[in-house]
Formats: structure tokens, sequence, C-alpha cells
């Protein structure tokens, strides 16, 4: 099986080569054998590496420990499921495992656009050869899973070797979270290769660009809601396993998931400027580029070890490789850039400082301001070692005080983009009944940094202020050169919306103000939100009778994009709520014997019993934890020390109890050496629970958005449609759209 | 005003105060890296800065008193003692061989004060074809 197995990946780079060489060929001379042969061997290879990868997996549960991969990360005790999932517990195996996911991808795609496109294929095919190319390179001759172990024999050749038990998976990945969060997060960098294939080969052929906008876009999308899933579980699982109590330490294996992700969100905004007005088409078409370089940068950081990291694998010199590709694809890019730059031209330029446009512009200058930041900070040791000789490393306080007031400003376009028009709108002078809003929006905001004065940082203040000063000036610009009639009324209630939660929040007793700031524009944004639900059900209620519900759900499945996107955004108003909430975390460190007690905000926990219990391959020592509040028990809770033998390694398993109000998060921190008490370490940390539902509703509202939209049935009279009719999808020619929302001219 | 010269400012505005931002944090949490053999030679003001070092935890040397743990790091054949007095627990998988990652400042008589430690996994011997394996390993284990 491993003969198999390793001579399918050899056959798949094969294959691949003629894939890329032939497809190469097949663009110069449009032969359309050619054309169908290139394309059958990119589909050849997929499925090469389909078997290679089962083969692997076979290895691993025959307990195969004559080879060199599964007999350092597995073992004959392993759970069979975690033998299964070891195939991405390491450099090699992960390397095939990302081959295995975008072959997915580009099996797809060769198959679904097979006799489509016809103009535009030979390209794609061609370039996902070429990146498929470099990966199977990697996994034949570089970092080949199929290694197999050998020691000296005594006359001193070599000679195949079987060792009698593997060393064992890494007791911290024997978790769920961690077994779904490569997957998802591969998902999600390998999703990213067909935005760039479709991109490239679009400027190669010159193809017009509203069509590959529109081809990409699903495929996007779901490379980037897989991105946000694989974020989201990674910091799940450092928060639920490795027991510091919090869920992103800006460690570099992190950030280089992040930037793709950052560069992601700003291509799917900006490329509706390019679909609406045919604008930032040199921008759109970098974007792409830029966030593929970004994901092949990310797994570069994640597996050379050039920056350290608690994620990095063993140091190898795989990095050189990644970074002769990037400078390949680097290079590729620059030259389809130059030789095809007038077939990006705009067809129109921004019209007015507010209006959509302007926000989408904004939206994307605060993503990559935040990319560069982060991108800067991950990489400082390896800039500062180059200019300066001496390795300096940025920590949290960096990207912290960079990144906060970049989300907050993120979060407030949020709200006000979706409310502007196209182009620009007529001047309005309506600035003395909207000016005054705005100002107490601005003395509200003063009087809130005032109140808490005493507990903030200086800095913070000076900030904050600064934020909420441009923030009103946006707000009474916006209000100047926005038409809608009804805007003023709009954002007066906004405003006293997002005013009353802020006081809402000052007398729950909290003070850090850059969560005040966040709890502020949350609300404005939600209200936002629910303000555009409310007056496209309205209308679609009158004109139908249906209940709220059924209009809401009506207007969504009308118009997936636009509604589908706005539950995205109020799933990311949720997870920043969620982050806000760190500003308030408590935490207590003690050492307690059985019958100690310790206690945390509202809440005393008992230590009832200290118990051992013996699992397949791993001994648990177990703290037994009443907790109480107000002297009530609420629940039991079982923090876990895991003892693996095998590999002499031990984990720690975190006991959560968790609400939407707070988690109370409880570590068995060990038995202190000297005095054989146990420590407990207790932390308490508000709104967590909203990050985890805020990424179940992103995930919800993408799934929404790639539906495909319902055509309005035309009423021609004013009487109340039956509800059959109503509700029935039909695909009618010419149909005319019955909300008002759609007379905006988008989506 | 021409619209340039407003979104000009309007970016202007944001990237500047970005800017200083990212000044402002960079001076709180920069750290230099250095390995045990260079932290001889720091003199003044570098040996005053927050810094990471890299080493080996040497086998029998962790010892945990109440508030702090001692041990003793080794690196291209230089010692260091070290004593860890940070709130969070020790990670798991700090322990005798392991590879750490220790960052703090060089406290007065020669020891360093860690702030963060941070270890990896032993690094995993395997012997290289053609190469005969070391003796503290039998051909057994890895």
């Amino acid at each position: 099986m491993d003969v198999f197995g390793s001579f399918a990946l050899l056959l798949a780079f094969v294959c691949a080569l003629y894939a890329l060489a032939g497809g190469i060929a097949a663009i110069l001379t449009r032969h359309p054998l050619l054309i169908k042969s290139a394309r059958q061997a990119g589909m050849a290879a997929c499925a090469l590496i389909f078997l290679a990868t089962f083969s692997v997996v076979y290895l691993f549960v025959t307990d195969n420990f004559s080879m060199a991969y599964v007999a350092s990360h597995s073992n004959r005790d392993l759970a069979t499921f975690f033998k299964v999932v070891a195939l991405w517990s390491g450099q090699e195996g992960s390397l095939l495992f990302w081959c295995f996911l975008m072959s997915i991808y580009i099996f797809s795609v060769l198959i679904a656009y097979r006799n489509k496109h016809g103009e535009l294929m030979p390209y794609v095919g061609t370039i996902l050869a070429g990146v498929q190319l470099f990966f199977l390179t990697i996994s034949n001759f570089v970092a080949s899973p199929f290694k197999a172990l050998a020691i000296a024999n005594a006359s001193g050749g070599l000679e195949y070797y079987m060792r009698g038990d593997g060393s064992g998976l890494n007791p911290v990945l024997q978790y769920p979270e961690m077994i779904i969060h490569p997957p998802n997060l591969y998902s999600g960098y390998t999703g990213f290769t067909i935005p760039f294939a479709f991109a490239l080969a679009a400027l190669l052929g010159r193809y017009p660009g509203e069509k590959w906008i529109h081809l990409t876009r699903k495929w996007t999308m779901i490379a980037w809601c897989f991105q946000t899933v694989g974020i989201l579980l990674g910091a799940h699982w450092a928060y639920a396993v490795l027991g510091w109590g919090g869920y992103w330490g800006w460690d570099p294996v992190e950030n280089a998931s992040f930037l793709p992700w950052l560069t992601g969100t700003a291509f799917l905004h900006s490329v509706m400027m390019q679909e609406k007005r045919g604008m930032m088409k040199i921008w759109n078409v970098w974007l792409v580029f830029i966030t593929f370089m970004l994901c092949i940068l990310g797994t570069l950081l994640t597996r050379s070890g050039v920056v350290s990291s608690v994620h990095a694998f063993a140091q190898s010199n795989i990095g050189n490789w990644f970074v002769g590709f990037l400078a390949v694809v680097l290079a590729i890019c620059l030259f389809a850039f130059f030789k095809n730059r007038d077939y990006l031209e705009s067809e129109n330029q921004l019209d007015s400082m507010i209006s959509r446009e302007s926000s989408f512009l904004f939206n994307n200058l605060v993503l990559l301001v935040a990319c560069v930041a982060i991108l800067s900070g991950t990489l400082f040791p390896v800039f500062s070692e180059w200019f300066t000789g001496s390795r300096i490393s940025v920590g949290a306080p960096f990207f912290n005080k960079v990144n906060i007031p970049l989300g907050l400003l993120l979060l407030f376009l949020t709200g006000v983009g979706p409310l502007l028009a196209w182009r620009k709108t007529s001047a309005e002078s309506l600035k003395r009944n909207l000016l005054w809003p705005a100002l107490v929006g601005l003395a509200g905001g003063v009087i809130v940094v005032l109140l808490g004065a005493a507990s903030f940082d200086k800095v913070n203040i000076r900030i904050g202020l600064l934020l909420f000063l441009l923030s009103g000036v946006c707000r009474l610009l916006a209000l100047r050169k926005s038409s809608f009639e009804n805007l003023n009324r709009i954002l007066l209630l906004l405003t006293v919306v997002g005013l009353l939660g802020g006081l809402i929040v000052i007398l729950l007793g909290s003070r850090e103000m850059f969560a005040l700031v966040c709890f502020i524009l949350s609300a404005f944004v939600a209200a936002t939100i629910a303000v555009e639900y409310y007056r496209g059900a309205r209308v679609i209620r009158a004109r139908s009778g249906l209940s709220w519900l059924s209009s809401a759900m009506e207007l969504t499945l009308r118009n997936t994009r636009r509604y589908g996107g706005y539950i995205v955004h109020f799933g990311m108003v949720m997870i920043f709520v969620g982050l806000a909430g760190q500003a308030f975390n408590k935490e207590v460190q003690k050492e307690i014997g059985v019958g100690g007690t310790v206690k945390i905000g509202p809440y005393e926990l008992l230590l009832q019993a200290i118990d051992q219990k013996q699992e397949k391959n791993y001994v648990a020592e177990r703290m037994i934890v009443e907790v109480m509040k107000d002297h009530k028990p609420v629940m039991i809770l079982f923090p876990e020390r895991r003892n693996f033998p095998t590999n002499q390694e031990s984990g720690t398993m975190v006991a959560i109890y968790s609400t939407l109000r707070e988690d109370l998060y409880v570590v068995y921190a060990g038995i202190n050496q000297g005095s054989d008490v146990p420590t407990i370490h207790v932390f308490l940390n508000p709104l967590v629970k909203w990050v985890w539902y805020g990424g179940i509703v992103v995930v919800m509202g993408t799934i929404v958005a790639l539906v495909a939209p319902r055509h309005a049935v035309l009423v021609l009279s004013g009487s109340k449609v039956p509800e059959a009719v109503a509700g029935f999808a039909t695909a009618v020619p010419n149909s005319v759209a019955t909300s008002v929302t759609l007379r905006e001219g988008h989506d | 005003m021409k619209k340039q010269a407003k979104f000009g400012i309007g970016i202007g505005i944001i990237l500047v105060s970005m800017a200083s931002l990212a000044w402002l944090g960079y001076g709180e949490s920069k750290t230099y890296y250095h390995t045990i053999a260079e932290l001889e030679t720091l003199q003044g003001t570098a040996a005053a800065h927050r810094m990471r070092v890299g080493g080996t935890v040497q086998p029998g040397s962790i010892h945990h008193a109440s508030g702090r743990t001692d041990f003793v790091l080794l690196g291209e054949g230089k010692s260091l003692l070290v004593s860890y007095t940070g709130k969070d627990p020790l990670p798991d998988s700090f322990i005798d061989n392991s590879q750490a990652l220790i960052e703090g400042r060089m406290g007065s008589d020669g020891h360093f004060d860690a702030e963060h430690v941070q270890a990896k996994c032993a690094s995993k011997y395997e012997a290289a074809p053609g190469e005969v394996p070391r003796p503290s390993g039998s051909t057994g284990r890895s």
C-alpha cells in the first residue's frame, strides 16, 4: 500500500506536469484535443492525489510502523479515529492533505466548467496545474509522507526496518476541535487558489472583467467562509485546550491565517465596486493576487520556523522552496499585469467623498492597513535582523494598539456604508436638522470618557476622543451629502440607540473605553441592519399580507446576496461584542486542598475531590469542583490533566461553564512540587460565547448569500396575492421586482 | 476643496494615527532575541532590555517553589539560571530536555527573570540512513 501510494503521488506529479505543459501548448495552439487532454490530465492528477491520501490513511489505520511518518505520529494504543486524522498532524502529511483539499477544488472547477467559458478555462486549468505541480514537487521530492524507515545492517548497508510501536500522537492534538481546525483552515487557504487562477487567467486572456468576477464570487465566498471557520476553530481550540484563558495571542501562525482573511474580506467588498461601476479593476486583481500570496506566506511561516511560534513544526529548509514559489508567482503576476495593463482601465471615477464607493474604499483601506500592520509585526524579527543584526520581536501590545481602533472604525463603516447611495447624490442642506444628532453623539462620547477617566490610560483617552471626533465629522459630512429623506430620522434613531446602549453598559459597571465604544457601535450597526430588514419587510408585507417573519424571509430569499451579507455583518457584530468582553476578564490562581474554596466574581468554587482514571493511551488526573453562585450549587466541573506515558507528555483539559453572559474557565494547573497541594487557576471571561455564536451566524449568512435568489412575481392589481402564488418561485423572464429595495440598482 | 484632496486628508489622518499607535505599541512590547552566549557580552542599556532567549531545559534542573519556578537553560555549551515568576501555568510541554523560549529581563545577579515561557516538544531523534543511532537510545525507540 505504501508503494501504491507513493507511486500514485509520483504519477500525479507527471499528470500535473503534462497538464501544465499541455495547457500552455493548448493556449498557444488552441487545438481542441490539446485543451481536452490537458484538462483531463489535471483531473487525473486530482484523482491520483485522492488515492495517495487514502493510502496514507490506510497505512495509519493498519499500524504500518515501517513508514517514518506513521511511526512518528501514531501508536498502537491510539484510538482509530485519531489514527485517521493523524494524517495532518505533521509536516509531510499535512502537505499531502493540502494537496488533497486543493484537488477537490480543482476537480470541481474542471468538471463544472468543462463545456463552458471556453476562452477562459484553458488558462485557468494551466494556472491550477502550475500551483498543483509545486505542491506535488514538495510532496514527492522534498517532504514525502512515504519515507520508509531504514537502519544500518551488519554489512554496513541499509535495510528496511519496522518499529514495534510508534511514538504516538502529540497529546495537544487529541481533541475534537483540533481535528476539524486544519481541514477548515486548509480549505480556506487552498480555496483562494481558485479566484487567483481565474483572475490571472482573465488578465492573461483579456477576458471581460464582470464575467470572471461573477464566476469566482461563489468560490471566493466558500473559501472565505472556510477561512473564517478555520480561524475561529483555531481560536476555540487555543481557548479550550491550551489553558491560558484567552483565544488569540497574536502568535505568528495565528496572524498568518488572519492576513489572507483580511485581504479576502477587502476583495469581497471592493469587487462590488467593479460590478456596479467598473471601477477598481487594478486594485481588485492585485487584491486577489496578494490574497493568494498571503496564503502561501501563511503556510511558509507555519512550516519554516522563520519566526518562533508555539505552533511551529520542526525547523527545516522547506521554507526556501516556498519563498522560491512566492517569487515565481509574484514574477508571473507582475508580467501579466504589465503586459495587459490597459485591459484594466477604470470605466468610472470616484464621484463623492461620501458615497457607497468611498465607504468601500475606506473599508479596504482599514483592512489593508490592519494587514500591513500585522504582517510587519509578525515579520519584524526577520526584518530587524537584516537591518540591525539583532532579532527584535513585538508582542500583543503592538497588535492590540493598532488593531483595536481599526476594528472600531471598520465596525462604524459596517453600519454607515449600506446607508449610503452609489455615486454622489444631490447635496442636501439639512445641515441644521442633522447637525444636532451628530453633536449629541459627540457630547455623549465625551461624557462617557470623562465619567470613566479615572480608570483609563491617558493615551487611550486621547485616541478615543480623536476617534469620536473623526466619527462625528464623518457623520456630519455623511448627513450633508447623502440624499435619503429619511436618513436624518434613521441616523437620529441610531445615535439614540447607540447612546442608550452605552449608558446601559456604564450602569452595568463596565469601564474600559474601547469596549464601551465597541458596544455603542455594535448597537449602531445592529440597528442599521434591523432598519434595513424592517424597511424591506414592510413593503413585502403590505403587498402580500404575510407575517413579519415570513416577509423578512421572503425579502432575504429574493435578494440573498444583500441580505445574506447583512446576516454576515450581524455575525461580525456579535464577534466584536465578544471581543470587547475581554476588557473585563478576571482571573485568580490559588493552591487549594480538598475542601478548599476560591472566589471569583459572583462564583464560589469548592474542591470536592481529586481522582485518577486510566484511559486507552493516557492517565487522567482530575479535580472535581463544585461551582456555587449565591451559595446555591450551579454545576460540577472536571478540569483534568492527562499524562501520556508513551511520549512522556501531558495535556490539559480545561473545564468551562459557558453562558451568554460569561465563561467560568477552570484549569487544573498541577500539583505544587514543594507542598503537594494542587493549584487551581480560574478565569471569569465575559461574553466569550458571543464570538463562537457570531461565527455560526457568519457561516449561516454566507450560506444564505450563496443560495440563488428567487425572482419576484409581478403583481398587477392592488389586491392581496394568494399565499400559494406569493411563495411560488418562478423564473419569469423580464420579471418585475416589487420590492423597493431593488430600485437602487444593485443586487 | 478638490475631492482628491479630501480623500487624501481622510486617508492621511487614518495612516498617521495608525503609525503613531504602532510606534507606541512597538515601544511597549519590543523584545530583543539573544542567545545565552551573547548575554554575557551585553552591556549598559542593552542588558536592561526586554529580551527573549532560547535554549534547552537541563534535565533535573526544574524546581517548583511557591510563586516561582527555577530551572537551568542550556545553549551552545553555556548555561543560564532562570526564575519564572509569571502567573500563567507553565506549558505542558515544559519538561526536561524540551526546547524553551523565555521572555523577560536579566536580573541583577546574573540570573534571568522570565515573565513568559514557551516550550516545544523535545525533538524526536530518528537515525538518518547511514548513521549509527546514538547510544542513549536503543534501536527500538526513537
